[in-house]
C-alpha cells in the first residue's frame, strides 16, 4: 500500500509523456532534425518548472510527507558520463525512445517494446559486467 | 474537456506538468525522478550473478519499479482508453525527409512500422533498431548515469554542471547517428 502513491504519480507521469507524444519516434527524429519546437519545449519547459521547483524547496528547507529534510543526491562525473552519454544518444536517435518512453509504449500496446526493454536490460546488464574495465 | 484529454497535448500543457514531477517525488517521498534505474533494479533482481554493481538491496528501490510500472499503464490510459490521432503531427519537412532519405511510406502510429515491425527480427532493420538501439539505452544510460528524466529534467533542476555534460552527450550522441550514420545505413 506504501507503493501505490507511486503507481498513480508514475500513471501520471505515463499519461503526460503519451499525449505530448514524446514517446514516439517520428517525434525524435523531427528534434534531431530541428524541424519542430514541440520537443525542445517540453523539455525546456520541464526544466524551468524543475529548476523553480527544487530551488524553492531547498530556499524554504521543505520537508517530505514522512518529515525528512528533502535531499536531491549530486551525481558524479564520471568519463562514463559523456561516452555513456554519447552511447545513450545514438541508442535514443535509433530507437526514438528513452527509457521512459520504452515503458509507456509497451502500455500503448507496442509489441516490439517488449523487445527494445529486453534489449536496454541486456545493456545495463553488460554495463555491470564490465564497469571496472571500462574507463571512468 | 474530453476533446482536450483526446487530442495530443501542446508542449506548454505536457512539459511544466513533466517539470512538476520533479518536486511532487520529492515532497511524497524524498525520491528522485529517474526512470534508467528501473533497468538496473530489475537486473539486481533477476540476474545478479554475483556482479558487484548489480548486487545491493534492490528491494529499498521497489518503488522505482512501481512507478515504472504506473508509466506503463499510463501509456494504455494515455493511447488506447483517451484516444490518439492515427498519424503523429510532425512537420512536413521530417515527412519528406523520412520518405527521402529513409524511405518510409507508412508514417501511422507511434513507430515507423517498417523499422520496428517485430518481423524486421528477420532482417539487419530489426536488430540494428531495436536490438542495436535498445542496447545502446540500456548501456549508455547506466554509462552516464541517468538518462532524459533522471539527467536532463531532474539533474538539471538540481542545477548539476554533471547532468549538463550528460545532456550534451545524448544530444552530440543523436544528432551524430541522425545526421551521420543514418545516411550511410539507408
Amino acid at each position: 500500500m506504501k507503493y501505490f502513491k507511486y503507481l498513480i504519480l508514475g500513471t501520471l507521469f505515463g499519461i503526460i509523456l503519451t499525449k505530448s507524444e514524446v514517446i514516439s519516434w517520428f517525434r525524435i527524429q523531427e528534434m534531431f532534425r530541428f524541424q519542430s519546437f514541440h520537443m525542445y519545449g517540453v523539455i525546456g519547459s520541464a526544466i524551468l518548472v524543475g529548476m523553480v521547483s527544487v530551488q524553492l524547496i531547498k530556499r524554504n528547507h521543505l520537508k517530505s510527507l514522512s518529515g525528512e529534510p528533502i535531499v536531491l543526491a549530486e551525481k558524479q562525473f564520471s568519463h562514463g558520463t559523456w561516452i555513456g552519454g554519447l552511447l545513450f544518444g545514438i541508442g535514443w536517435a535509433l530507437t526514438g525512445a528513452c527509457p521512459g518512453p520504452m515503458f509507456a509504449q509497451l502500455g500503448s500496446g507496442i509489441g516490439s517494446a517488449a523487445v527494445l526493454i529486453l534489449a536496454a536490460l541486456a545493456g545495463t546488464w553488460t554495463y555491470s559486467a564490465l564497469r571496472e574495465k571500462l574507463p571512468h | 474537456m474530453s476533446d482536450l484529454l483526446q487530442q495530443p497535448w501542446p508542449w506548454y500543457v505536457a512539459g511544466p506538468l513533466i517539470g512538476l514531477m520533479v518536486p511532487t517525488l520529492l515532497l511524497v517521498g524524498n525520491k528522485a525522478l529517474g526512470i534508467s534505474s528501473s533497468l538496473r533494479h530489475l537486473c539486481a533482481a533477476c540476474v545478479p550473478a554475483g556482479i558487484p554493481f548489480l548486487t545491493y538491496n534492490w528491494r529499498a528501490e521497489i518503488w522505482n519499479l512501481v512507478f515504472v510500472l504506473g508509466v506503463a499503464l499510463g501509456g494504455f490510459i494515455g493511447y488506447r482508453l483517451l484516444g490518439h490521432p492515427d498519424v503523429v503531427n510532425i512537420s512536413a519537412a521530417t515527412v519528406h525527409d523520412l520518405r527521402t532519405q529513409l524511405h518510409l511510406t507508412d508514417f501511422t502510429g507511434l513507430l515507423p512500422k517498417e523499422l520496428f515491425a517485430l518481423d524486421n527480427l528477420a532482417n539487419w532493420k530489426g536488430w540494428v533498431f531495436l536490438v542495436l538501439g535498445g542496447f545502446l539505452v540500456g548501456f549508455g544510460t547506466r554509462y552516464a548515469g541517468g538518462c532524459t528524466s533522471g539527467h536532463a529534467i531532474s539533474g538539471l533542476s538540481n542545477l548539476q554542471w554533471v547532468s549538463l555534460v550528460a545532456v550534451i552527450g545524448f544530444f552530440v550522441g543523436g544528432l551524430l547517428m541522425t545526421w551521420v550514420i543514418y545516411p550511410l545505413l539507408f
